[in-house]
């Protein structure tokens, strides 16, 4: 029993990530039609840049958490405003492609400079210890982890359910056709809407840099298996994509856990579920189908 | 592509052909040369940008050249040539690209012989190369076995390390000095089972057995090991060594999760089947203090092979890993064989060789076996140091024990047949 609820704790922990990830994805996709594929290269920057400040300026974890976010979220504004923008009016193959592009220039521009040996990264001490839950034990960390996105997804969601800004997002996300129509200027909304996704990103990354491998690859490794995430939830479903993040990641879990014996379904599991989602709802759990234009 | 640009190309590389068939059999010079072209060109064939960069990559380029000055500096005039240069190449770990560099760098660039080209896949190709051209390649960064097994020829020589050595170094003195009981992770593909394979004989044969053992999705795309790691207490019997098969990137994650769940404190200790300096040095040793693992060679066992990483370090800026050190030493045995018979005919260099007894740098006790090509030498069992002991950067392991070199490699292999 107490083994069943590590493993469950363990998915919810590597769900956690899925739904930080899928979210950005999803605000992205919804508001711009941009399939952002350089995410996994901010995750990317956001766990480098955790290591740069501890290691270059001494910069503790805790500072990490709120800097990078920013500071990439600014970075993000700045890539939207000076090339996403101008092809979002083209095929959405222009700006997979640019994504992809700018996912290599990231990638390799991080290589040169740390090489692709992994960084280390200690666990903050704060949160090094286990904590003792009777049935079982578990790394601080993760409990840490598991609880930040929790709240701060609930916090995202009061954001975007109550106040006038989420309204808007929340209806150029999911209908951007429609809230134009009534007047609302969707395109005030695009810059700071993808800033935000690739905020969260970083967020994502700074959280992975204590418990995985800090190198130039980590995004690349995740991205697919997100994009299965966001395509399950629905594309451009907000409380899809978190839902899904998690289900994925609890999902993967019980496989690894219980059918180690076949690898090959832990690595294809995510696959399969897409799949078996698409064939019966092909907009996805949580996604409408949009009317043709 | 329009109609005038292919016949402008095809006019370009049949040029280009052109000149590069003239340099090749054009007529040598001086009557009496022995070396092709009067030089000796070795190639360094590797991976300059991925997960096998930075333990070898550009690293081992400098290390050649570091073996061609003091060549030259040990010869002065008397030298078989003093025209010795390196050609370089990314196989970027895959085995088709690494054919083909291969090929080019025997045949367009005079490549004399081919050093380093780690990956498995990527190794057994050149080896088939080396064959099919007839010139020499020394092996350094791959682990398989089959160089010296089934894939053996003429031409192929082993040099460092391989997957016997590690298993039986690892495998056999930690099941004597640390548990019988042992618990196997590894990446499920060619690689971690060939090495789940030898541990586990090794294991028994040192009277442990393995209790459990997870092939682990490969490559690992969620970073995850936990569910492995929260096993390994469960077991029963428990298991007091969890031996982890893993490299790189997700030997990373193994490690850093091995520390979350605190097994280390649950008596599960960490051994790890292929582990290079770089590593550790990317783990940190605080997260690796206690493991054990076999090493080729290491920077700081004597006086001797700190001089070497001093001079190495000036160079590059960083320790040498025992592959650079193994490049290194295959660079400058094979010049000396090559001065030693007075030609770079790759017969007469491979028959100089065979056999050979050979002390250097990295080689000690090493011996160039004549049946298989494998390059016997004294390995090391090692241990990280717990974080207090680290006095300077990249000092991080002590050496245990130095497994002779007759019984840290296997014996020939009767799949052989040169």
């Amino acid at each position: 029993m107490s083994g069943f609820a590590q493993n469950t704790f363990n998915g919810l922990v590597s769900g956690a990530f899925y739904a930080l990830l899928a979210l950005g994805l999803a605000v992205i996709f919804g508001m711009l039609r941009v399939v952002n594929f350089a995410h996994g290269a901010f995750y990317m920057l956001g766990a480098f840049g955790a290591y740069v400040l501890l290691t270059e300026a001494g910069v503790p974890f805790w500072a990490a958490l709120v800097i990078m976010p920013v500071a990439l979220a600014v970075l993000g504004m700045a890539l939207e405003r000076a090339v996403i923008h101008r092809l979002t009016r083209l095929d959405p193959l222009y700006n997979f492609l640019l994504t992809f592009g700018v996912t290599l220039i990231l990638q390799d521009l991080v290589k040169s400079r740390y090489g692709i040996q992994s960084s280390p990264y200690a666990t903050p001490s704060a949160l090094s210890g286990s904590v003792d839950f009777g049935l079982f034990e578990f790394p601080t960390y993760r409990v840490f982890i598991l609880g930040f996105t929790l709240l701060l997804c609930v916090a995202v969601w009061w954001v975007l359910g109550r106040t006038r800004i989420g309204m808007v997002v929340r209806a150029a996300t999911e209908r951007p056709e429609l809230t134009r129509a009534f007047g609302i200027d969707v395109g005030r909304w695009v810059t700071p809407v993808f800033g935000f996704g690739i905020g969260l990103a970083g967020l994502a990354g700074v959280l992975a840099a204590p418990m995985r491998a800090v190198n130039p690859l980590m995004g690349a490794d995740l991205i697919i298996v997100v994009f299965a995430v966001v395509v399950i939830g629905g594309l451009g479903s907000i409380f899809g994509s978190v839902a899904a993040g998690f289900g994925i990641g609890l999902v993967q879990a019980w496989g690894e856990a219980y059918l180690s014996e076949f690898p090959i379904v832990s690595q294809t599991v995510v696959f399969v579920v897409m799949a078996v989602v698409l064939l019966w709802r092909p907009a996805g759990l949580f996604g409408r189908e949009e009317a043709p234009a | 592509m329009d109609m005038r640009r292919s016949v402008g190309v095809a006019a370009a590389s049949a040029a280009v052909l052109l000149v590069a068939g003239c340099g090749g059999g054009g007529p040598q010079s001086g009557g009496d040369q022995k070396l092709t072209g009067d030089k000796i060109v070795l190639g360094v064939l590797n991976d300059q940008s991925g997960a096998y960069s930075e333990l070898s990559g550009k690293n081992s380029v400098k290390a050649v050249e570091l073996a061609i000055a003091d060549f030259k500096a040990k010869y002065g005039d008397k030298a078989v040539t003093k025209d010795i240069t390196v050609e370089t190449a990314d196989h970027q770990n895959k085995p088709d690209v690494a054919n083909s560099k291969a090929a080019e760098m025997y045949d367009r660039k005079g490549a004399d012989i081919i050093l380093d080209v780690p990956t498995s896949s990527a190794a057994l190709k050149v080896a088939d190369v080396a064959k099919e051209k007839k010139k020499l390649y020394f092996n350094i960064g791959a682990a398989t076995t089959e160089l010296t097994g089934k894939s053996c020829n003429k031409y192929t020589f082993h040099y460092a390390y391989d997957t016997y050595m590690l298993a039986n170094g690892t495998g056999k003195t930690t099941t004597e000095q640390v548990g019988k009981n042992w618990y196997i992770l590894y990446p499920n593909y060619a690689f971690g089972q060939d090495m789940e394979k030898s541990f586990s004989a090794a294991i028994a044969q040192a009277g442990g057995q393995v209790v459990g053992k997870d092939g682990a999705p490969f490559p690992n795309t969620t970073g995850d090991y936990s569910s492995f790691l929260l096993k390994a207490p469960t077991l029963n019997p428990k298991p007091q060594v969890l031996g982890t098969m893993q490299a790189g990137a997700e030997l990373v994650n193994v490690v850093k999760q091995y520390n979350e769940f605190k097994l280390r404190d649950k008596g599960i200790g960490l051994a790890v089947g292929l582990m290079f300096i770089t590593d550790i040095h990317s783990l940190t040793p605080a997260a690796l203090a206690g493991t054990t693992y076999t090493d080729a060679w290491y920077w700081n066992f004597d006086q001797q092979n700190r001089e070497f990483a001093d001079r190495f370090q000036k160079e590059t800026g960083t320790r040498p890993s025992f592959a650079h050190a193994a490049n290194y030493s295959a660079a400058m045995q094979y010049l000396e064989a090559v001065q030693a018979a007075g030609t770079d005919d790759a017969d007469t260099v491979v028959k100089g060789l065979e056999g050979k007894e050979v002390n250097d740098v990295f080689l000690r006790n090493g011996k160039i076996r004549a049946e298989d090509h494998r390059v016997i030498h004294d390995a090391y069992l090692a241990q990280v140091k717990p974080q207090a002991e680290v006095t300077e950067p990249w000092d991080y392991v002590k050496i245990l024990k130095t497994i002779p070199a007759a019984e840290a490699f296997r014996a020939p292999s009767a799949d052989c047949k040169m």
